[in-house]
């Protein structure tokens, strides 16, 4: 198989993955850890823990918040000291529980030992609900909870399982890590999540520029034999591990404006979400750590690692790890340089998907005078949405939501592709993201007005009967 | 954190392309050719360059600093680009205060009244260049080329090919004729084909735009379009009447039709956006270009398809739109 | 020659009176009939098409006050009572008189009170510094400096100060329309009685931090302390999530509460006199005295009732 890559759009920034010599090493733990209640996509975890209480590594501390959430659970033993608000990397504050750190005590359900289980369990059911009790959420990003998108809705069927080790965002090195030091762990965790979804084949999908992670994880699925896992090399483009762009390289197909993956047969995990699975399923191990990478232009490789993290580690603890803030460094930021968010609140807790800090110096992050748009249409090129950033950006200036609801604002990934390769360094995501958020709004508001009315319609069907 | 560091939103990190690097490709691209013609043409062709460019600079200096009063976009080498495509459109015999009344319309007519770079409808230096044409047509008709560095083996004096093609048309002689007695053949067509500095060598003209090309500064559909159409459109009369109507390789290797296909008409701001539209853009100067050839009582309608054309672009991009994800 | 200039006469003539009869027919065949009165309004409304009423523009406010049973529900901020008065007598309404409004920044961060924790490099706007994170200052609630109020007012009423980075509200353009009150992802804008010759306080604060937490972050802040609420003898201040606020509907502009807050957070402005903070405390503390030695009084005489 040749390699392949999404059909419209993407840029080509230098990929900088300085750190994937690093192997990965463990951190130490601090004093006192801050687990935030919301580290996923949805609604925040409620907390089950107080003031006083003492915790086991594993323990569950908070359960689900509604049906899109997930369990949280303690990554350290100790003692709860508060359950407050503190800001998150941004500086808006949210529900913490803060936990004083004694000892390394784990419950003793987990297994621990480094024995690689290959048997997969039978059990769909009980596959997932460990999947959801270990509060297993993707690791990719966008942090949505794993035993959700492992249950299609009904009369959906899932005809690809799509592993995304592609990592195309510059700098991080991560997912590269774990595809080279734990192969057999991640395509064990393919293979149960092939299992949930019935036996359906699975891709791993990883660009061109990691020879050695494709290497060991070909190897892994070629030593552990299970059947229709094959690893797919992709060109290296970005961004290639975006959900639809990931699904339009492997399957050829796209995945309909406002749609789900599922719709075209497609589910999409995270390598790293795959580790974590086979961790929850084989070990009982929940989700209380992951890797993360420190690294940045212009920074000498002693001072870039990977690390792999307890969740709720303060950011400005693993910085003081790793040697401090390099003197070059204008910008701290929490991800990939094209979608990761900016640090501002250096006292930030880390959460499930944290996988980096990265030190950006001025001449690399500074922007540039914003001046006239020349039409040159390189957003356009860019956009591998197939959006025109160039319109949207004009339509949002001029507060036409009907125009940019036509012109699909909606649609945005929000991959930072358009304001990459603008030679008049217009803020243009800036604006059509606030678009997006503007129309969105919009849709909903339609879509919950035309169920009020369905709704008010059927109840006055059922009085005239 | 004591040292304040930045935040803002995503992406953090840019492709290091400015409208100047752009503005900066399209000069390079333009330097084969500008060699070539100065050194067909001498001391006058480069002071027709160098009025051209000065020009330009100045007025949209002056203009944006003393008129507008916003700060001055002359750093993004915009002006100069139009000053050097201005000029190369032109005679090389022309007096500078003619080349100066061109960059005066360009850059204060064309230009700047529509809001600056990015904002014109009309590309500035053909509009410069069409307005004199319309003024001066004495001078702007007057091919006489001025002494170069190096020999032009069989220029011809007084005519461009087009232009000596329209006369001796009218004196009723064919085409087969026309040539013999002219001795054109591909090589000169190339490299030197007697005419303004833009339209002197296509083979230079050519070299630059492969070199934009590959700097991914433009696309290649616009000019795919515009010579393709040229070409069949020859390719057809020629072949129904080959006394009356001039072939392929004529028409593309002579007059405007290169600078014009590959420079001017992939000017960002006046084309459409879109590939589909761009292709219906090029097409449509194309068409029209061959038909003043043909028809019209000019001997050259490259720009005035380009300028007819631009008017179209807004409707062009209006219609036509980028293909979307997931919306087939 | 003659014939020429004859025929070209002839023929633009004819063709005029040919156009124009087409255009009188297009005209009388697509007439869209209208209620006369909508133009009526319309005419006497300011024609900014601010929006500030709530509606597209000035016609389609028109429109819907020609439709409506009566005008309790339609009010336009930039033409006030006047406009509406106008608008009442073609319509055959009453209006009740509405007291003129005026936007007024409640924030008083400058650049020396508040100072900067972080450098924003994004797109001068503020609703996407605030999409993005709490701000480049330790206070989550203060203005942004962006400018999107400037940008929404029609009237030139808003500019920046670039020594305070604040925006400044002239008094004389404002018409209340409230278009900077939308703008502000922060609501710090608020449309505020105009109060007579101008008068009125506020408190030019939102943060809701607890004291210390809003001191540190802006030495202009409101703590939250109270003391103003308590001061208040016409019941007007009310605190709430550490920061007070002053109903200007109850306020009588005694200026006490300017006199006690500890921090300046409560503005008075367009007040004839400076405020003498001590003067008022004074008569703040006589008035306590006295209050204090009637209840005293009080109290012996059921003392003595009762005994």
């Amino acid at each position: 198989m040749g390699k392949v890559t999404f059909s419209m759009g993407g840029v080509h920034p230098h990929d900088s993955k300085f750190a994937h010599g690093c192997a990965i090493e463990e951190l130490p733990l601090p004093q006192t850890v801050y687990v935030s209640m919301a580290q996923h996509l949805g609604a925040p975890a409620k907390p089950l823990v107080a003031p006083g209480d003492k915790v086991l590594v594993g323990q569950v501390i908070a359960e689900p918040g509604g049906f899109i959430s997930a369990f949280v659970h303690s990554p350290v033993s100790g003692t709860v000291k508060a359950i407050a608000p503190r800001q998150d990397l941004a500086g808006n504050f949210m529900m913490h529980v803060e936990i004083a750190v004694e000892g390394d005590e784990w419950d003793p359900a987990i297994d621990r030992s480094q024995d690689l289980v290959t048997a997969i369990p039978d059990d769909k059911a009980a596959i997932l609900d460990k999947i959801k009790a270990a509060g297993v959420v993707g690791l990719g990003g966008a942090t949505f909870p794993t035993h959700v998108k492992l249950s299609p809705p009904p009369g959906k069927v899932a005809e690809c399982l799509i592993l995304n080790g592609t990592e195309c965002e510059p700098f991080l090195t991560s997912d590269h890590r774990i595809m080279v030091e734990r192969p057999k762990e991640i395509v064990v965790g393919a293979a149960i999540m092939q299992k949930v979804l019935g036996g359906c084949p699975c891709v791993i999908g990883i660009e061109e520029n990691k020879p050695d992670a494709i290497a060991s994880m070909s190897a892994a699925v070629a030593e552990l034999g299970y059947p229709n896992i094959r690893v797919q090399v992709l060109k290296k483009r970005y961004p290639q591990g975006g959900e639809k762009q990931l699904i339009d390289a492997v399957m050829h197909r796209q995945v309909k404006s406002g749609g789900l993956p599922i719709d075209v047969g497609a589910v999409v995990q995270n390598v790293a979400t795959s580790l974590a699975v086979y961790e929850a399923v084989q070990k009982n191990m929940p989700l209380i750590s992951n890797v993360l990478t420190i690294t940045g232009d212009n920074i000498p490789v002693e001072r870039q690692h990977n690390y792999h993290y307890r969740i709720g580690i303060p950011l400005s603890y693993i910085v003081e790890q790793a040697g401090g803030i390099p003197d070059t460094a204008a910008k701290l930021i929490s991800g990939g340089p094209m979608m990761g968010k900016a640090i501002s609140n250096l006292d930030a807790t880390t959460v499930k998907g944290s996988s980096s800090v990265l030190y950006l110096s001025e001449a690399a992050t500074r922007r540039q005078l914003e001046t006239a748009c020349i039409r040159c249409g390189k957003c356009a090129d860019a956009c591998p949405m197939g959006l025109e950033p160039f319109l949207l950006k004009r339509l949002y200036k001029a507060g036409d939501l009907d125009g940019l609801e036509q012109n699909a604002a909606q649609d945005c990934i929000e991959c930072g592709c358009c304001l990459y390769s603008c030679p008049a360094h217009i803020p243009l995501l800036d604006h059509i993201r606030q678009a997006k958020g503007q129309v969105m709004g919009v849709i909903r508001a339609r879509a919950a007005a035309a169920k009020a009315a369905a709704e008010a319609a059927k109840a006055a069907a059922e009085a005239k009967k | 954190m004591d040292k304040k560091y930045i935040v803002s939103p995503n992406p953090h990190i840019h492709a290091n392309v400015s409208t100047t690097s752009i503005m900066r490709d399209v000069i390079i691209a333009l330097c084969p050719a500008i060699v070539v013609s100065v050194l067909a043409y001498g001391w006058s062709e480069l002071l027709v360059l160098a009025v051209s460019v000065l020009s330009c600079v100045l007025l949209e200096w002056a203009v944006t600093k003393w008129m507008m009063k916003r700060p001055s976009t002359v750093g993004d080498l915009s002006a100069v680009v139009t000053g050097l495509l201005l000029a190369m459109n032109l005679p090389s015999a022309i007096s500078p205060w003619i080349v100066f009344v061109g960059a005066f319309v360009a850059i204060c007519v064309a230009k700047l009244p529509f809001g600056g770079i990015g904002q014109n409808v009309f590309n500035p230096a053909i509009t410069g260049r069409v307005f004199l044409l319309v003024s001066f047509p004495a001078q702007m008709t007057n091919w006489n080329p001025t002494p170069g560095f190096i020999p032009l083996p069989d220029a011809i004096s007084g005519a461009t090919p087009l232009s000596a093609l329209k006369e001796a048309l009218k004196s009723g002689s064919t085409i087969p004729q026309f040539m013999e007695t002219n001795g054109y053949d591909l090589a000169s067509f190339l490299w030197d084909a007697g005419a303004s500095a833009g339209e002197i060598s296509a083979g230079a003209l050519l070299l630059g735009f492969v070199y934009l090309l590959i700097r991914r500064v433009v696309k290649p559909w616009i000019p795919i379009a515009v010579l393709g159409t040229m070409a069949i459109i020859s390719a057809i009369f020629s072949g129904i009447n080959p006394e009356v109507y001039t072939g392929v390789q004529f028409n593309l290797l002579t007059g405007g039709a290169m600078l014009g296909a590959l420079f001017m008409a992939t000017d960002y701001v006046t084309s459409p956006m879109s590939t589909l539209g761009g292709v219906i853009y090029g097409i449509g100067i194309g068409v029209i270009a061959m038909m003043i050839r043909y028809f019209g009582s000019y001997p050259e309608g490259m720009s005035f398809a380009i300028l007819l054309m631009n008017c179209t672009v807004p409707l062009l991009n209006m219609w036509f739109h980028q293909k979307k994800y997931g919306r087939a | 020659m003659t014939q020429t200039f004859i025929w070209t006469v002839a023929i633009l003539t004819v063709l005029g009176l040919l156009l124009a009869l087409i255009l009188f027919w297009v005209a009388r065949k697509f007439k869209v009939e209208e209620d006369p009165r909508i133009d009526e309004v319309e005419k006497v409304m300011p024609g900014a098409n601010c929006g500030g009423c709530g509606f597209a523009g000035c016609r389609a406010f028109a429109d819907a006050a020609v439709k409506a049973p009566n005008l309790d529900n339609q009010y336009c901020p930039v033409g006030g009572d006047e406009v509406m008065q106008k608008v009442a007598s073609i319509l055959g309404f009453t209006v009740a008189a509405k007291a003129p409004q005026v936007a007024v920044v409640r924030c008083n961060g400058t650049c020396e009170a508040r100072p900067r924790t972080n450098e924003y490099d994004g797109a001068k706007s503020c609703r996407v510094k605030a999409a993005l994170y709490s701000g480049d200052t330790g206070c989550a609630f203060g203005c942004l400096g962006c400018g999107d109020c400037v940008a929404a007012c029609q009237f030139g009423a808003l500019s920046m100060d670039p020594a305070t980075g604040l925006p400044v509200v002239d008094e004389d353009k404002c018409t209340a329309c409230g278009a900077c009150t939308k703008a502000c992802p922060k609501h710090i804008i608020e449309l505020r009685l105009k109060g007579p010759r101008g008068m009125r306080e506020f408190v030019s604060c939102m943060n809701k931090d607890k004291g210390p937490a809003a001191k540190k972050a802006c030495a202009n802040a409101c703590i939250g302390c109270g003391l103003c609420a308590k001061t208040c003898t016409h019941d007007a201040i009310t605190v709430t999530d550490n920061v007070a606020y002053i109903d200007f509907n109850k306020c009588k502009l005694c200026r006490e509460c300017e006199a006690v807050c500890p921090t300046g957070a409560i503005h008075g402005v367009n007040f004839p006199k400076e405020l003498d903070k001590e003067a008022v405390k004074k008569r703040i503390a006589d008035r306590k005295a006295k209050a204090a030695e009637a209840a005293k009084a009080a109290e012996e005489k059921k003392e003595v009732a009762n005994g």
